[in-house]
């Protein structure tokens, strides 16, 4: 068990307001669509509305005769621009990996997908253009089902590849040595619970409709775009059009949510990309909401076949995890690797004895899946806190208790886990007490006993999950022997003006996250500035040189640990310095508070910003220093951080219809030392809502010929304030051990623990009736068919 | 999206109104709020050659008592007719309904008349006009009619307008003694109802006199449960009756299977929401 | 082409637009008011909300579900112009009770449907000045926020009502100072 040493904090720990509000709460913010550069034409981009088919004919002639439309293209008139869009993780050596051209040539294999693109004087004559362009299209038979797509004789999603099967991975903690034979478990085991789950389709559904500007000047492309991946994406756009890495330059303006939903490399920038490079003219796509809904990578879909085994007293002694991962028709940037990460997450916080894991990746004719919210990590914990439940239920123990049971006990850390993984700190008993105080779980229990006594219409469940997961991605070996394309490092500059103030340049790539708010805080603190002095950079390429950008909750605790070390180092730049005026030797010296003093004489002393000027007039600097104090700094960690929880919920049923009511919910989250306590309650906040979105409202649904019929918000059913519950939330802290901050990440937390929770909370409601299981999302009517399958 | 290109024009009487939609022939539409219209065109499912405005026509907002009803203009909004005192007095379901309309928003823009032409089955206001018996007044070249709410709605997004007449405003009969609730049913607060129940009940003598129970998304028209109505006339006013007279509430529907639900659920609904719906309006 | 003539955030404007033209599209790309911004196409996510006066006031509208030619003669209150909607000087920094307590109260993440969420969230105060939670979620539903979870921005609508009554402000969140735990 690791104890926080005391230490004085100006900043860390505060409830700092966001510097980033003053322009988003004023409407003053620069969201990739407001950009308007002279001469700019606007984009459509015409989507097959077919799931299948060859392209026939295509003729976009008509569209470049209409007025206002300057030119227009098929994939036929790009072909030999475009090469494939990437996939940075071939999980395995065999994997299948299909061609995906920002525009289709010859076919096309979900709805949605692009096969031409009008530029014009405006965005009205562009969508004029779209209805000019004449497509003829040869159908092909549609394969939308994983398990009909694995079977013998399937229809193929892509022929000239002989199947629609990807990958298949496998860890087993045999060969691993990480753990036992699951086979042995299963053989001997005193219970064995089966089960399939199924995490359906989600759309992430940020709220800025992705857009990109491209300015061709010169040899030089700038790209704005909406993305979460800036320094990803250029390396991408130079890998992929042979335009040369140092002639292109990307900017991550303000970007309105990502949720993973913005981690791609997408047709659509590159679509954008060739028109400019092209017809030389700037141009820009914003996409529309409907059509983001069929054409951004979509999240989960996976069916999971879990397999628990244990005692009678509720040891559990094995587990034995098949999956099928839908890829859609092609693989995104981390497609593959999404249902991998999951992988070590399966065992969760329980010790287990012995784990298999088997992962196959399926085609089928549906839009690309990809990273969103937690990638790999919710479709796990859902399925194993699921599990843990039924377990509980089939011995007739409290779930709580055989969770109590099972987990990593605080005092047994750092543990091993049968996944190979080190979880370094913990302390699942401090968050459980202190969640089930907070939530009134006793009492609750009561009340859901005498509901169930009187046959009450309306009954109450109540859910647990007590959920960890594994952030700050990610330690570039582990990425490595993944089989991942790149490192998992981040970086950081920290520039000394000759004033005193400090800009920051950050390789990480926030979209609402607070980074400058949270940022500044940390340096604040490491240099003894004041807040209102530090300036945080991100975003472009031209200024943020190198970074990895934001995604698994990795930006504070590697791109954190980036900006420490980089303040360490300007620190240390300036202790030369401070010496050479105090007239002391260095060994003499001491820092704290943003001075370095000579030990045993306060008065006397020299801060950074008096180091800053010195180096900047440079008259009287030590012999052969050179007179700069600014420092980058890159750090790549060695291990994950492990958040954890425990949350619950309580649900009323209404048995009748089948409608939901989260009653309360109450989550306790250990996402380690925290730098902004209003960050982090806004973050669990919103991953909470996301979570309970997929446990109750969300369902990307296609029609049985590829239809996407949940194409807008209409059908597309995103919560509002009015279909959501307040959420009590607190904390505990046990630092993370393998950095400096001892963060661990909060951004998935609340949405990879809140799903299992909710859908828990409704089977127990509804177990007296029978119910040991209602798909997700749990939509009145869904529960209202588990009640009455229960009865026949 | 944008829509396609369209001619525009706001006549400032229901005349001109109704002589600009006879000339501007069959590709015109009227714009009343555009709640539900201006999606349609910009998603491109319709492409009409002209908007006929009628926000320029102050005469068609407004409500009014007139004797036995209540007269609701048909460019009056959603919000307008949810806060009317008159409304809330005499028809207080019509104020329930309007306010569960959209979000407060739409309902800003969002007109009574417009949503009653647009006759969307999934449409709150339909059905509860249809319970009440309202009578909908229609404005073409040959002056004005009335039509009963049960013969207004002739299928999905259908009504008996005629290509060139304008619905311009709704009678509403003041149901004095009555109880009343519209209960709708949805996935999120702003969708549109799964299933919508309106119910109107006099009670006498403890019992329940007469009980009038219409329905949305029952089918591509509002209708009225007629069995449930029978079998309520003359009941007890307990929970008991009322379960066993709302047995039928769904017989006859022909309501569909879509994305939202299935046509089996939505028969359940159709039940257990009459039930709760006359309870309301009964006051149990 | 149609002429209209409409006051935006204070100023008149008289400008020709299609018929066709969206209210939002005529704001961002006619006025170059970016600070409303278009989130779907089918008026659920309530991103493009603005104020507009029509027969009974100034309500909030969705700008997207409104065709520019709509708001001929009418007066329209952007989040650009919201400071200064009730009068005041057009000055850099004034902020309307709604959008300092979004701030204080840190409710908002990413911030793009922070203009239509404020919007709305001030046209309720105005038919409401004392609104509980459930009153204001109800209030709300016709805007989505996909980071939120909409309980800081429940609580800074109660923090904007409590600063306009001239009443005591909602507790601000307190800080937390880091120290040993269990």
């Amino acid at each position: 068990m690791t104890v926080t040493e005391e230490r004085p904090a100006a900043e860390v720990g505060h409830a700092r307001r966001r510097k980033e509000d003053a322009r988003l709460i004023t409407g003053r913010t620069m969201w990739t669509d407001n950009i308007t550069l002279p001469g700019m034409l606007h984009l459509a981009i015409l989507r097959s509305p077919m799931a299948h088919a060859r392209i026939a004919t295509i003729d976009v002639g008509p569209a470049r005769e209409l007025p206002g439309v300057i030119a227009a293209f098929s994939g036929r008139d790009l072909a030999e621009d475009m090469a494939s869009l990437p996939c940075a993780w071939p999980v395995t050596e065999d994997m299948v990996h299909p061609d995906h051209l920002p525009l289709a040539v010859d076919e096309v294999r979900h709805t949605g997908e692009a096969v031409a693109v009008v530029a014009a004087r405006d965005r009205a004559s562009a969508l004029d253009g779209l209805e000019a362009i004449e497509v003829d299209y040869d159908e092909l038979p549609v394969v939308l089902d994983m398990e009909a797509a694995l079977a013998d004789g399937a229809d193929l999603v892509h022929a000239d590849k002989g199947t629609n099967k990807s990958f298949t991975w496998v860890f087993d903690s045999a060969e691993a040595g990480s753990g036992g034979n699951v086979a042995d478990a299963l053989d001997g085991a005193e219970v064995k619970l089966s089960r399939r789950y199924v995490q359906q389709r989600l759309i992430p559904a940020y709220m800025e409709p992705r857009s990109v500007v491209v300015d061709p000047t010169g040899d030089v492309f700038t790209v704005w775009s909406a993305t979460q991946i800036p320094h990803i994406l250029r390396l991408m756009i130079a890998m992929t059009t042979g335009t040369p890495e140092h002639k292109v330059r990307v900017v991550a303006p303000d970007v309105g949510g990502g949720f993973g939903g913005k981690l791609q490399v997408t047709p659509e920038e590159l679509i954008a990309f060739h028109v400019a490079r092209r017809i030389g003219k700037p141009v820009k796509h914003t996409e529309t909401r409907s059509e983001s809904m069929q054409a951004t990578h979509h999240g989960r879909d996976q069916i999971q076949f879990i397999d628990l085994t244990a005692r009678r007293d509720g040891t559990v002694t094995g587990l034995n995890v098949r999956l099928l991962a839908n890829m859609g028709a092609y693989l995104g940037l981390v497609t593959p690797g999404v249902p991998i990460l999951g992988a070590f997450m399966y065992n969760a916080i329980y010790k287990i004895p012995a784990y298999r894991f088997e992962c196959t990746g399926v085609f089928t004719n549906t839009a690309w899946t990809d990273a969103y919210r937690g990638a790999g990590r919710p479709e796990a914990t859902y399925a194993i806190e699921r599990i843990v439940d039924e377990l509980a239920a089939e011995l007739g123990l409290d779930p709580m208790e055989v969770r109590r049971k099972n987990w990593i006990n605080h005092d047994e850390f750092p543990f091993t886990t049968v996944a190979g993984l080190t979880y370094d700190s913990g302390n699942y008993e401090a968050a459980t007490d202190k969640a089930t105080q907070l939530f009134g779980y006793d009492e609750l229990r009561r009340e859901q006993a005498a509901r169930r006594e009187s046959g009450d219409l309306v009954q109450l469940g109540i859910g647990i999950s007590t959920y960890t997961e594994m952030c700050g991605l990610a330690p570039s070996r582990v990425l490595g022997a993944l089989r991942y394309g790149a490192g998992g490092w981040e970086s950081a500059t920290v520039r000394v003006l000759p004033t005193g103030k400090v800009e920051v340049v950050t390789g990480t790539s926030p979209h609402g996250q607070g980074h400058e708010t949270a940022w500044s805080q940390i340096v604040a603190d490491q240099l003894g500035v004041p807040f209102e002095d530090v300036e945080v950079l991100h975003g472009d390429t031209r200024t943020s040189v190198r970074g990895l950008d934001t995604y698994g909750s990795r930006s504070l605790a590697v791109g954190g640990t980036a900006l420490v070390k980089a303040c360490q180092k300007v620190i240390k730049n300036a202790k030369r310095i401070a010496a050479h005026m105090l007239e002391a030797s260095e060994d003499d010296l001491e820092f704290a508070d943003g001075t370095w003093r000579v030990r045993g004489t306060p008065d006397a002393g020299k801060t950074i910003a008096e180091c800053a000027l010195a180096v900047f007039t440079s008259h009287d600097l030590p012999d052969g220093i050179e007179p700069n104090l600014d420092a980058d700094a890159t750090h790549d960690p060695e291990n994950f951080s492990f958040p954890h929880g425990t949350h619950l919920c309580a649900a009323e049923v209404d048995t009748e219809t089948g409608w939901v009511n989260i009653r309360k919910y109450a989550a306790v989250d250990d996402v380690g030392r925290v730098i902004n306590p209003l960050i982090v309650e806004g973050q669990v906040h919103g991953g909470i809502a996301q979570g309970v979105a997929q446990a109750l409202f969300e369902e990307a649904v296609y029609d049985e010929s590829g239809n996407l019929m949940t194409g807008t918000f209409v059908d597309y059913t995103v919560p509002s304030a009015a279909d959501l519950p307040a959420f009590d939330t607190d904390r505990t802290e046990t630092p993370a051990t393998g950095h400096p901050l001892g963060a661990k990440g909060v951004g998935e937390a609340g949405t990879i623990a809140s799903t299992p929770a909710v859908v828990n909370a409704v089977v127990d409601a509804l177990r007296p009736l029978g119910v040991n299981d209602v798909r997700m999302p749990c939509t009145p009517e869904r529960v209202w068919q588990a009640i009455q399958e229960a009865r026949r | 999206m944008i829509p396609t290109s369209f001619d525009y024009t706001r006549p400032s009487t229901v005349d001109e109104a109704v002589s600009t939609l006879r000339a501007a022939g069959e590709d015109a539409k009227i714009l009343a709020g555009g709640q539900s219209l201006i999606p349609v065109l910009r998603l491109r499912l319709a492409a009409p050659s002209t908007l006929i405005d009628l926000g320029g026509i102050s005469d068609l907002v407004g409500i009014r008592s007139d004797g036995d009803s209540l007269v609701i203009g048909a460019m009056t909004s959603h919000a307008e007719v949810a806060a009317s005192d008159l409304v809330r007095q005499h028809a207080p379901m019509v104020a329930e309904a309007a306010q569960s309309i959209g979000d407060p928003q739409v309902r800003h823009m969002g007109t009574f008349g417009g949503s009653l032409s647009h006759a969307d089955p999934a449409g709150d206001l339909p059905s509860v006009a249809l319970a009440l018996d309202a009578a909908m007044v229609v404005a073409g070249p040959e002056g004005r009619r009335e039509v009963a709410a049960g013969d207004f709605f002739t299928d999905h997004f259908t009504t008996v307008l005629g290509a060139d007449e304008i619905l311009v405003e709704v009678r509403v009969p003041k149901l004095a003694g009555w109880g009343m609730r519209y209960v709708k049913f949805n996935r999120v607060a702003q969708a549109w109802a799964i299933v919508g129940v309106a119910a109107a009940v006099r009670r006498d003598n403890g019992g329940i006199a007469e009980a009038r129970v219409a329905l949305t998304n029952m089918g591509p028209t509002p209708i009225r449960a007629r069995g449930v109505e029978q079998a309520l006339a003359g009941a007890d006013a307990d929970l008991d009756a009322l379960r066993a007279a709302c047995e039928t509430a769904a017989e006859g529907a022909s309501p569909s299977s879509d994305v939202t639900a299935s046509a089996e659920y939505r028969g359940h609904l159709a039940k257990v929401l009459s039930r709760r719906a006359v309870a309301a309006a009964a006051g149990l | 082409m149609t002429r209209i003539s409409v006051t935006v955030d204070g100023v008149q404007y008289q400008d020709d637009v299609e018929p066709r033209t969206l209210l939002v599209h005529y704001l961002r790309e006619q006025l170059g008011k970016v600070g409303t911004v278009v989130g779907c196409d089918t008026s659920n996510c309530g991103a493009c909300t603005v104020m507009m006066t029509g027969t009974s006031g100034r309500h909030s509208v969705k700008s997207c579900t409104v065709l520019a030619v709509q708001a001929d003669g009418r007066e329209v209150v952007t989040i650009e112009g919201l400071a200064d909607m009730n009068g005041g000087a057009d000055r850099a920094g004034r902020l309307h009770p709604m959008q300092q307590a979004f701030h204080e109260q840190h409710a908002l993440q990413c911030g793009f449907c922070t203009p239509g969420m404020i919007m709305e969230a001030v046209d309720l105060l105005e038919a409401n000045p004392d609104p509980t939670d459930e009153q204001i979620r109800e209030g709300l539903e016709g805007n989505l926020c996909r980071c939120t979870g909409y309980q800081n921005i429940v609580r800074a609508v109660h923090a904007a009502a409590a600063a306009t009554r001239g009443a005591e402000p909602e507790p601000a969140p307190e800080d937390v100072v880091p120290g040993p735990q269990p």
